[in-house]
């Protein structure tokens, strides 16, 4: 029996959803309708994944091509999968996977159904699309079709303020995203309008050229992977959507968007020229360091997972941008080691970052809650989602032996590999990065001290979070598999290190050494005497040294235990408010670091003794991207249009001639053009 | 193999047992150099024995997390410093983990106690943990910059590799390295929470921050940790000498003889790196904990100096 291509199977899932997306407006109006919606999601984005993993394990060959008599009758729809996009389809689906699993339980608790219920598969399918597509106008209208399906997602709560202004602002960024995209394929396809993927990677674009359609890709893909400073939508809309949405949005939206990044400029746009790396490791280190400073000022637990998010997408793009390093001075090895390490981080992150979402929905069904200041002490009453929440946490924070760690080990074996560049802006660039890295690491970990630490740990701060209670077993699912997966990548990463070396081999022209050869499963990226790291002999040794520890104190010291109140120097204080809170627990670093980068003053104001009045500390920050970037631009359109009211309010004539002055201008610059 | 194998072992007992001597070592040279009689050196020993042999008391807001990081920050603490080369190089495990993940397995134990502090819910651990990840956020990225520059003059991130190629002739006298041992003097102070960074002998709000994190804990999980912390110290001293003062390090196939001259040389140098610590601790006042920064922001810079100037010339 003739097998289905994996292409096919994933096409025929893609429509499937498109067409569950449909019946939802109905499904969703009974009683079972979300598990119905949520199962056959599940089930659907189940088999992409297989399909994409088959794919994925052939090395991505043979690339069905596929040709659909839709669209433009001139272009058709084209629809290919290559390692490239087998591997994408493998995280967008089994994000989407998960998330549907999530959602069973999660999305009960959901009251506007139908803002959510049609949408939803309707993203997942046009994130399906994006990656399988093959040429220009395929991927541009799927890629329309997955910015508009999750803008509906973000406003489904429309009744809360913010998330209408989270909504506006996502609109505006993923139109300009659109709209660099459109530009960049434009001037791909040339003239001639070449609009196939196949005909652009035949066509040699001149320097200049090439470097505008690297601006505008950065600029669209940026924009939705959240590039500093492009992010500015990104906070404000992924904690707006439901949770499993964000999870989503976050862990796998943002990678469809690297997709993009990758597809245009490591295999449409040719050859690289050097100083393309400059532009990207510039961006990505600014990105990593604001992302993760962003996070650490924040109380809410969704919204500072979305701007850790913009941290992470810092990471991946300063591999991407050594890999284009590299690769312009034809170091093909060191090309795929830098590839390697960005595209399993990409992986890496959908993983946690989804997990994370989900900790924080479950969270947030169980008190109602999001702002930190008013959590605390959930371990107690959600040991299982906390005890998810944090292996998340750890991973995200690059701690060994789980998988956050083993990608920015990569990526710093990828930066010490640098010195060899000929380039002497590369040579001052790169260390500097590395430093940022190194930088946004720790304050990672820090992050998610305060993340972890202020919501599931100490007391409970408020009635609802003393009164949560254990989210359900779908949810639960859902995240212990993807912390499971964490520790898998974590103490295997030969294996997935092995698994893209046919992605990278087409992108890069050369591979990372063959890791499951290896003795004892270590990862080994160049040379066994340069490094080597084995997650799985870590964990062991750390599981027997701490089995072995309690073991032997408790049989020849001492298990006695005694609950006792807490000590707390003497002083114990049984107000919960007494406890550190998420903005004191980032006060020190707020005032090394946020007195720079975000301006940040605190003021006291203490009553004189003997008033009543209670003391007050007011901290004021600004953000200095908002302010310096986008404030500017969004008082000039204001001004702009205040100006150009008055056209409205025209007579007939004043119009017409209006439409005449522009005709002949029209014409003359026609005429006048060389 | 079998070989290797008890040179692991012999390792992983050594950095053990030695762990609370060196700890005690310095508190008496530092007792002697205030003119005090001071406990004796082998004070930790009975101060562990003692505490583990107590029940422990725990805070009625304790969760189950407090309870297993102890042990989880002995684990990790203890595979760490089993990994950094004492008397010989080319240990049997010691390409499961180069410098890099060491220091990141120690950032997992930091993370742990930071998570321990805040669980009981006092204001006290709060204090404790939020200083400590101020300070590690410049301590850890000057770390990884040494890392950089030694990693980028030897070739390798791998420490056995490292210790051979500083041990060899063509190493030389450069600029780079002297930066990176200052710097990671500098860091090793901070993370062991030695003065000026952190006084490891007090109980007051203003100059602690390990203590404040610990202060919750008793019987054996204190033992564990103070056990860990004595542990860092060594795994710092060690890797300073194993990076900076090779001598005498048995390569990887060497005899019982070059062995005993290893272990030898490993005390002779652990003994003159808790004087110098004790010198230096009782020469300098704790400084204000905003000033932390300051000092780190120089080991910071000192190491980004250094890895740059590699950059710029693979000869300084």
């Amino acid at each position: 029996m003739p097998m289905l291509a994996p292409t096919v199977v994933v096409l025929a899932c893609a429509a499937l959803l498109l067409v569950l997306a449909i019946a939802a407006v109905w499904i969703g109006r009974t009683r079972a309708g979300t598990t119905i919606i949520y199962g056959t999601s599940l089930v659907i984005a189940l088999t992409a994944f297989l399909a994409g993993m088959a794919q994925l394990l052939r090395g991505g060959v043979p690339a069905d091509d596929i040709m659909l008599p839709l669209g433009l009758p001139w272009i058709g729809v084209r629809f290919r999968m290559d390692a490239l996009s087998a591997f994408f389809v493998v995280v967008v689906d089994l994000g989407a996977a998960a998330a549907s699993l999530f959602a069973i339980g999660y999305g009960s608790h959901e009251r506007a159904r139908l803002r959510v219920l049609p949408f939803y598969p309707a993203f997942l399918a046009g994130m399906n699309l994006v990656v399988l597509a093959d040429d220009a106008f395929s991927f541009l209208v799927a890629w329309e079709f997955m910015s508009l399906s999750s803008w509906a997602l973000v406003v489904a709560h429309h009744r809360v303020p913010d998330n209408v202004r989270a909504g506006y602002v996502y609109l505006i960024m993923a139109s300009l995203g659109t709209l660099a995209l459109l530009l960049t394929f434009g001037v791909l396809a040339g003239p001639h309008g070449g609009y196939a993927f196949a005909e652009i990677r035949a066509a040699h674009p001149s320097p200049a050229l090439s470097a505008l359609v690297l601006c505008l890709a950065v600029v669209g893909t940026g924009s939705k992977a959240g590039l500093v400073p492009l992010h500015v939508w990104l906070p404000l809309a992924h904690p707006a959507a439901p949770s499993h949405v964000s999870a989503l949005m976050s862990g796998v939206m943002t990678k469809v968007a690297v997709y993009g990044f990758v597809r245009i400029v490591f295999d449409l746009l040719g050859e690289p020229a050097w100083w393309w790396s400059m532009l990207v490791l510039m961006l990505a280190g600014m990105t990593c360091v604001m992302g993760v400073l962003y996070a650490l000022m924040q109380h809410d637990l969704k919204r500072l997972l979305a701007y850790h998010t913009v941290e992470n997408i810092g990471i991946i793009f300063i591999a991407l941008g050594l890999g284009l390093a590299f690769k312009a001075y034809g170091m093909a090895w060191a090309a795929a080691l830098a590839l390697t390490a960005g595209l399993l981080h990409v992986f890496n992150h959908s993983l946690f970052k989804s997990l994370l979402f989900f900790g924080a929905g479950a969270v947030l069904t169980a008190t109602g809650e999001r702002d930190m200041e008013h959590l605390g002490g959930l371990i107690h009453r959600m040991p299982h989602t906390a005890f998810a929440f944090l292996i998340g946490c750890a991973a995200i924070s690059a701690l060994p032996p789980l998988n956050g760690f083993v990608s920015e080990w990569l990526v710093f074996q990828a930066i010490l590999l640098s010195p060899q560049l000929p380039s002497w802006g590369l040579k001052f660039l790169v260390p500097a990065v590395g430093a940022l890295l190194a930088f946004s690491a720790t304050l990672a970990a820090a992050c998610f001290v305060k993340a972890f630490g202020i919501t599931f740990l100490g007391r409970a701060r408020s009635s609802a979070a003393s009164a949560a209670r254990e989210t359900d077993r779908f949810s639960l699912a859902a995240m212990f598999s993807f912390a499971a997966l964490c520790l898998i990548a974590g103490i295997l990463p030969g294996l997935f290190i092995d698994a893209l070396a046919p992605v990278v081999q087409v992108l890069a022209g050369g591979r990372m050494p063959v890791q499951t050869g290896v003795e004892w499963l270590s990862i080994v990226p160049i040379a066994q005497s340069r490094s080597s790291y084995n997650g799985l002999l870590v964990f062991l040794f750390m599981v027997i040294s701490g089995a072995l520890a309690a073991s032997a104190i408790h049989r020849l010291a001492s298990d006695k235990l005694r609950r006792a109140p807490a000590w707390d120097c003497g002083y114990p204080d049984a107000c919960p408010a007494t406890q550190y809170t998420a903005s004191s627990f980032a006060q020190p670093i707020r005032r090394v670091f946020g007195s720079v980068v975000f301006r940040a003053r605190e003021q006291v104001e203490m009553a004189p003794p003997g008033d009543p009045r209670p003391a007050r500390m007011t901290v004021v920050m600004h953000d200095p991207v908002w302010e310096t970037l986008y404030l500017p631009v969004a008082a000039g359109v204001g001004y702009a249009a205040e100006r150009l009211n008055h056209l409205q309010s025209l007579t007939i004539r004043q119009f017409l001639s209006i439409v005449f002055a522009a005709l002949v201008v029209l014409l003359l610059v026609l005429a006048l053009w060389p | 193999v079998i070989a290797d194998f008890l040179v692991q072992g012999a390792q992983m007992l050594i950095v053990l047992l030695t762990a609370p001597m060196l700890t005690g070592l310095v508190r008496k040279i530092k007792a002697r150099m205030l003119r005090r009689a001071g406990p004796p050196v082998i004070q930790p020993y009975r101060d562990l024995v003692r505490l583990m042999r107590k029940e422990v008391v725990l805070a009625d807001t304790a969760s189950w997390l407090f309870r297993v990081i102890p042990y989880f920050i002995f684990a990790a603490t203890w595979v760490a410093s089993s990994l950094v080369p004492t008397f010989r190089t080319g240990l049997l495990f010691s390409w499961s983990a180069d410098l890099i993940a060491i220091i990141a397995l120690l950032g997992s134990a930091r993370f742990a106690l930071a998570l321990a502090g805040l669980d009981v819910g006092t204001s006290f651990g709060g204090i404790g943990s939020s200083r400590e990840v101020m300070i590690a956020s410049l301590a850890e990225p000057a770390m990884i910059m040494i890392v950089f520059t030694l990693a980028l003059v030897a070739g390798s991130t791998q420490l056995s590799t490292m210790a051979g190629f500083m041990e060899s002739s063509a190493v030389g006298l450069r600029v780079s390295l002297g930066l990176a041992l200052i710097a990671l003097v500098m860091v090793a102070i901070a993370e062991n929470a030695r003065i000026p960074v952190d006084n490891p002998a007090t109980h007051l709000e203003l100059t602690m921050v390990h203590e404040a994190m610990v202060l919750e804990y008793s019987g054996r999980h204190l033992a564990l940790i103070e056990l860990s912390a004595s542990l860092k110290l060594l795994l710092y001293l060690s890797l300073i000498a194993c990076v900076f003062a090779p001598w005498g390090l048995a390569g990887p196939s060497a005899g019982l003889g070059a062995l005993a001259v290893g272990a030898l040389a490993y005390l002779g140098k652990l003994a003159t790196g808790g004087f110098l610590l004790a010198l230096f601790e009782t020469s300098i006042a704790k400084m204000r904990v905003f000033r932390v920064p300051e000092f780190l922001g120089a080991a910071l810079m000192l190491g980004l100096l250094a890895t740059l100037l590699l950059f710029v010339s693979r000869s300084l």
